[in-house]
């Protein structure tokens, strides 16, 4: 019963922060410079068609009563229409963020399975040859920007060797996940960088506690000490990183989706940024930022699971 | 999997020479002193000037005469990239340093105070790193207009409040000690315990923070920079330079490669240092 209190309050506690979402994303729209019936109308648009659309948009009432139309909206799914491609924001969200979320999916998927092994193999071999190459190798990893990495690759792999191609989302999920390999390597890496360095040095924390030690000496083998004992507690501090990692690596995404060229969600986002889509960057602002929000519930969860004592 | 035993952290061999700097420490001063020259005085080490077009030396390869080669104007690769520094480092700076100090001074603040402060606070770190932070600061920056201002501008806004939770953790632990109680009795006034006693002694994750701070801003400077965000061309800035050579990337790989390992290198450098600072911290 107390985790079921645990994940019911966990779940209450997101709606201020939902709240607080919808109020930044409306007061940043609604500083966005010229108003949306001008960006529609283009500069030749009279007095009495911009007043009209206004109205229709609701951009004539007071900010109070605006806001609270905007919230009835939103939950009511409707998140207005694109002023470019003149259809529904939702539509074009259900169509988009799949994209993005596949993406970063294959990404921290690609970034667990290296981080994991190389973090327990760098903590074993602490100050050795291979743990210096490990690390030195992932702080380059780290400083190197999104899409810097994804142009090397993109060159290397698709131009040059012609293993993957340079761009493009292909057709049928089997082609999307080969055109998004790359993408996903690219964002895989400084992710990968962070897990990895947290793993190491909390698997060092770990390996020198008392029931650790009590483990040895009963006589349990090697790996059942790692899996059970060293990796369940070492993992709990790198499960909340990466929950705090994946706004990261959506911030990523929009970047990478702009070299490769994918119709995600990112790509979306520049896109509307440079034809003043308001309508759309309001949406994909709240729907990114609820999606981080799930997976910070995600993450508490697990982590209850892994340490109990997390419940109290 | 018997090197359990074995692989315990070699404690005093480790104690013993944690005195000295160790290389990667000293590594990564060297790179930021260096970065450091680049960037206050670009024209004594830049064989060319940056901005200076030439049609006798269109997209060269690498040579001698040009170190990175040339881009599609003729413009010295090897000349652009130094003189980036001076906007580089100048955005890891000013991005970095409102939000740093602004963010701390918060931080202690309520972390002396504590209550509902606190949990204000708490409300408000939550929502923050909610939002990805490359996404909202691309909204704000959308909003506001690209440009560097703006982007310090967006910036500021977010980043206070990674230093401000850094600082209150600190401060709580700090307070709790026996010689802030005694600042206390002494009737000492609670700016002069805040200031004085405690954030001198609660200052250490915000500095080393501040130092992968810098690191992120070039990152993300040159992000914005490609994005056509950030600087604005002809400025020169790693990542305007990138996004100047994506389109002869087949051709001309020497125009986006060499500023990209620039930045690199003194993101590299940053983290160096950070590592090196909390290394120094803990073994004193």
């Amino acid at each position: 019963m107390a985790s079921l209190s645990f994940i019911l309050r966990r779940i209450l506690q997101m709606i201020p922060t939902i709240l607080f979402i919808l109020v930044v994303t409306f007061v940043l729209v609604r500083l966005l410079p010229g108003d949306p019936a001008t960006v529609m109308l283009g500069d030749r648009g009279r007095e009495a068609d911009i007043a009209r659309i206004n109205a229709q948009l609701g951009l004539d009432k007071p900010l109070v009563v605006q806001f609270l139309y905007f919230i009835a909206n939103v939950f009511s799914g409707n998140l207005g229409n694109s002023i470019a491609l003149r259809v529904p924001v939702t539509t074009l969200l259900v169509e988009r963020l799949p994209v993005t979320l596949l993406l970063t999916g294959m990404a921290a998927a690609i970034a667990v399975i290296f981080s994991v092994p190389l973090g327990f193999w760098a903590a074993l071999r602490q100050n050795r040859a291979s743990d210096t190459i490990i690390r030195g190798t992932f702080q380059v990893g780290l400083s190197m920007p999104v899409f810097y990495v994804g142009l090397l690759l993109l060159i290397f792999f698709g131009a040059h060797l012609h293993w993957f191609p340079i761009g493009g989302y292909g057709h049928g999920f089997g082609d999307h996940l080969y055109h998004l390999f790359l993408p996903a390597v690219t964002l895989a890496l400084s992710l990968s960088a962070v897990l990895m360095r947290n793993l190491r040095s909390a698997i060092l924390n770990v390996i020198d506690a008392e029931y650790v030690d009590f483990a040895r000496s009963k006589g349990l083998r090697g790996y059942v000490i790692l899996v059970r004992h060293v990796l369940r507690n070492a993992v709990i501090s790198t499960v909340t990183l990466f929950g705090l990692q994946v706004g990261v690596l959506l911030g990523g995404a929009v970047i990478t989706e702009t070299v490769f060229a994918i119709p995600g969600a990112g790509r979306l986002m520049i896109d509307s940024i440079y034809g003043r889509d308001y309508p759309v960057i309001q949406g994909l602002t709240i729907s990114l930022a609820i999606v981080v929000s799930l997976i910070f519930l995600a993450t508490d969860l697990l982590q209850a699971w892994l340490d109990p004592r997390i419940m109290r | 999997m018997s090197d359990i035993a074995t692989s315990q952290p070699d404690g005093d061999a480790g104690r013993k020479k944690g005195r000295r700097i160790s290389i990667s420490f000293a590594t990564g001063i060297v790179i930021l002193i260096v970065s450091l020259i680049l960037a206050f005085f670009p024209s004594a080490f830049a064989p060319y000037d940056p901005n200076v077009f030439d049609y006798n030396a269109i997209l060269q390869a690498p040579s001698s005469a040009h170190l990175f080669g040339t881009d599609n104007f003729g413009r010295d690769m090897f000349s652009r990239v130094i003189h980036a520094y001076t906007l580089d480092m100048q955005i890891a700076v000013f991005a970095t340093i409102v939000p740093a100090i602004v963010g701390t001074l918060i931080g202690a603040f309520v972390g002396y105070v504590g209550g509902i402060t606190e949990s204000v606070f708490g409300r408000i770190v939550d929502a923050t790193i909610t939002f990805p932070f490359l996404v909202l600061v691309i909204a704000i920056v959308s909003v506001l207009g690209p440009g560097l201002i703006n982007m310090y501008i967006a910036v500021g806004i977010i980043d206070w409040v990674f230093y401000g939770r850094l600082t209150l953790g600190e401060i709580k632990v700090q307070k709790r000690l026996d010689y802030a109680a005694a600042g206390q009795v002494m009737g000492y006034r609670p700016s002069r315990i805040i200031f004085r006693h405690l954030l001198p002694n609660s200052m250490t994750p915000a500095l080393v923070y501040w130092m992968t701070d810098m690191a992120l801003c070039i990152l993300l400077g040159s992000s914005l920079g490609y994005l056509g965000l950030g600087a604005q061309p002809p400025a020169a800035e790693w990542g305007v330079l990138i996004a100047d050579g994506k389109n002869f990337m087949t051709s001309a790989w020497w125009i986006s490669v060499f500023p990209g390992i620039a930045i690199v290198i003194t993101g590299l450098g940053f983290s160096l240092l950070g590592d090196g600072i909390t290394e120094l911290l803990r073994t004193k």
